[in-house]
């Protein structure tokens, strides 16, 4: 295991990539994928010491940029931000020029102004990350954009899934709940794929998108089938995502009657997972939500190594092993 | 009762068309021919080179260039009164004009609606002033289009509306369909009908399929439109009224016509460039300028579109012609409203993608983009013969061009085509006897 001695040589921050972005797990092969989560195992490594801060991207300026309420994506990317010693701003959408009526066109153009590195983008509408890109310099880190993605979300489920079960080839990952309104389950889906892992959907029939399957899961409407994977994964009923009167399920009450993870649903040693914020007694029970078996706090602290790596890649040229010797210097 | 179409009056054509490949698939006409337009009219058709008196014509040299009849668009978006920023009368009948076409109707959802005599009275005047081809206006079928009163259709017949649509929107309650078709007879012009059931595409972004569930996107189903369209015919056929079914795009709504026109009922379709070309599949790109209403279809749509074009169930290519500000299509794609321009590429997209690829024939998409949709919304069908009026198009067909937006005459740049290099272009159109533009 290299150590992680940290000296004059990350003083000089790793030379500018080509300008890459974040916006759709479909941007990456497997080899992307596996480079960044060995990038973030490096990381995980020196935040256990006494000074969590590595230089690596100092001088380098990261804008988060949120149009939707966050509290662990906006969090953990500006702590991300911070351990590496890049410049941080985050604008929130209420209260800045988007209040007044500002387009994304020209909150883009006006921070990228200030020539920053990469901007952090979460938005309520699809394509928001694309068009923020077309109008700026920076890389952009798609952070959720509606219900399409949140690639760093499938990237932190995937490190915390590969944490607790030491693999992730040929694990089976059922995702149960609203799969309609989840940019998660979307991404999710895409990376697990990815890496060889499979996949089943499981849902009520009208929260389950049709054509889904071309993304290369199962699906299946009976909770039921949730037995038979090595770890379950919880979405959030998006009730934001709704419209009043939409009626996609009865009732809450008829929904975790018939597709809440309840402790009686799982085997014994069966992981849970949930990206958050949970609905306690909806979609989880919370005895499972507080259950020993529960990553639901890993995959939180998973984010913030996650995000670091994903910074560090788009921001320097190198996979790993550069990045191992940018870090470590006699 | 006066003519649908309106133009701003000027010099008539008198023009000597010199060694062109004379193609019109209608009068059976496929031959290297001079045709001289006198008044504005086609005075003579003769063998290449047989006469030699100019009297005063203007020579075109056309060897080596295709002259057909003119095209005709029975739905554009000219945004006029409302949103002049978007399209004027002016710049709309430029576009068309240098798309090839002699005339096009435009649809009544503007602001204010067309749906009384005063607005359009008001349409018809500009009209007269600035339109540089032939344009006609349909009506609204609601007043405010707002699926409630039937317009006053009578009078804005006798106004001079084109025909009758609620475009933009469908008209929602069967009954006031129902009375439509009932009370239309009396207006004796055409109704278009927009088949959208809004409770099945409500909040749809894109086609709902394999495309729309990777990319989050609300589905907007195929069945939407085709429940409609069933719905729709079934109570034409009930009043024996025909129906012209505006830019369809599900392969279901294909079959629906097609049956229905086989036991007898009196139906047209018309289908756009961009349904004809595209898929699903261009959504991946996000890009807001392939958000469209409809929304482009699954491969298995498209292919039936084509069919239907080969074999007369949809006998009419309609641009659906829809300029949208810059910064309103600059916009995530949820964001961003429904529609693109086509009068300026309609017929070099055809062309470069359908034609030259093999997939339709020339003289097939030159028919359906001229009297198949002058036949079905009862326009004047532009004809190559003595005596017709010139409404002409002039096409080479080897040149190449890029689709820029500095080269557009729409007011808008709303093109799903920029960037694209297309082959075909129009060097010459004549409508209603007149020279409405020249490259």
């Amino acid at each position: 295991m290299a150590d992680i001695r940290l000296v004059r040589g990350d003083l000089v921050p790793p030379e500018r990539a080509p300008r890459r972005h974040l916006i759709s797990i479909s941007d990456l092969t497997r080899d992307d994928v596996e480079r960044i989560l060995g990038t973030a195992k490096t990381l995980a490594r020196s935040l256990e010491r006494e000074v969590k801060k590595l230089p690596t991207l100092r001088g380098r300026t990261v804008v988060n940029l949120f149009y939707e309420s966050s509290t662990r994506t906006s969090s953990s990317f500006e702590l991300a931000a911070k351990r590496l010693s890049a410049d941080t701003m985050t604008i929130r959408a209420a209260g800045s020029s988007v209040d007044k009526g500002e387009s994304l066109k020209d909150t883009a153009l006006t921070l990228s102004a200030y020539d920053p590195d990469v901007i952090v983008i979460r938005h309520p509408q699809i394509g928001a990350p694309q068009l923020v890109a077309r109008y700026t310099g920076a890389s952009v880190i798609n952070a959720g954009d509606g219900k399409h993605q949140h690639p760093t979300q499938a990237l932190l489920d995937l490190y915390t899934m590969e944490e607790a079960l030491g693999r992730l080839e040929g694990l089976h990952v059922a995702i149960v709940g609203d799969v309609l309104h989840s940019r998660v389950a979307r991404s999710l889906v895409q990376a697990l794929t990815l890496v060889g892992a499979r996949s089943t959907l499981v849902a009520p029939p009208t929260l389950l998108p049709r054509g889904i399957e071309a993304l290369g899961c199962e699906t299946s409407t009976d909770i039921g089938s949730i037995a038979a994977a090595d770890v379950v994964y919880v979405l959030r009923m998006q009730q934001e995502r709704m419209e009043a009167g939409e009626a996609f399920v009865p009732s809450l009450r008829e929904y975790s009657a018939r597709w809440g993870v309840t402790p009686e649903r799982l085997r014994p040693g069966q992981k849970v997972m949930h990206p958050g914020p949970m609905n306690r007694g909806v979609e989880i029970d919370p005895r499972v939500a507080d259950a020993a078996d529960a990553l639901i706090e890993s995959q939180v602290r998973s984010g913030l190594v996650v995000r670091m790596a994903v910074l560090y890649d788009l921001l320097t040229t190198g996979p790993v092993a550069v990045a191992a010797d940018a870090m470590s210097v006699a | 009762m006066i003519a649908p179409l309106h133009a701003k009056p000027g010099p008539a054509a008198q023009l000597w068309i010199t060694g062109a490949r004379v193609l019109d698939p209608g009068e059976g006409i496929d031959a290297t021919l001079d045709v001289v337009v006198e008044n504005g009219l086609i005075a003579r058709i003769e063998p290449s080179g047989s006469s030699r008196a100019t009297n005063g014509h203007r020579v075109v040299e056309a060897a080596g260039l295709v002259l057909a009849p003119a095209f005709v668009d029975p739905h554009v978006h000219l945004r006029t009164p409302g949103r002049e920023d978007e399209e004027t009368i002016a710049s709309g009948t430029a576009a068309a004009a240098a798309g090839g076409y002699c005339a096009i109707l435009a649809m009544p959802n503007t602001d204010p609606v067309v749906d009384s005599a005063a607005v359009l009275g008001a349409l018809v005047e500009l009209a007269r002033e600035e339109a540089v081809i032939p344009t006609g206006f349909m009506a609204a079928i609601s007043k405010g289009q707002a699926g409630h009163e039937l317009t006053e259709m009578a009078e804005l017949a006798d106004a001079g509306a084109a025909g009758f649509t609620d475009d933009g929107r469908p008209v929602v309650a069967a009954g006031l369909l129902r009375r439509a078709l009932q009370y239309g007879a009396v207006a004796g012009r055409p109704l278009a009908l927009h088949c959208e059931e809004p409770t099945l595409s409500r909040d749809g972004q894109m086609h709902e399929g394999a495309v729309s569930a990777e990319l989050g996107f609300t589905g907007y189903p195929s069945v939407a439109e085709s429940v409609m369209v069933g719905r729709d015919l079934a109570l034409a056929a009930y009043e024996d009224r025909s129906v012209h079914l505006m830019h369809l795009s599900a392969r279901e709504s294909v079959d629906l016509l097609r049956g229905a026109k086989a036991a007898g009922l009196r139906a047209s379709g018309e289908v756009t460039p961009h349904h004809l070309c595209l898929t699903d599949e261009a959504v991946r790109s996000l890009d807001s300028n392939v958000k469209m209403n409809p929304p482009l279809r699954a491969e298995e749509d498209r292919q039936a579109l084509l069919a239907a074009l080969r074999d007369g169930t949809i006998a009419a290519i309609a641009t659906d012609h829809a300029p949208h500000a810059r910064h309103e299509k600059e916009a995530p794609f949820e964001a961003a409203p429904f529609g693109v321009t086509g009068l300026e590429t309609a017929f070099a997209v055809l062309y470069t993608r359908l034609v030259e690829t093999g997939v339709l024939p020339l003289e097939l998409v030159l028919e359906r983009m001229s009297a198949g949709p002058a036949r079905a919304l009862g326009l004047p069908v532009p004809r190559i013969g003595t005596g017709e009026p010139a409404n002409l198009v002039l096409l080479d067909l080897g040149a190449a061009w890029q689709v820029q937006e500095n080269g557009f005459r729409s007011r808008s740049v709303n093109s799903w085509l920029l960037g694209e290099t297309l082959h075909g272009a129009v060097r010459l159109t004549v409508a209603g006897g007149q020279v409405a533009f020249e490259a």
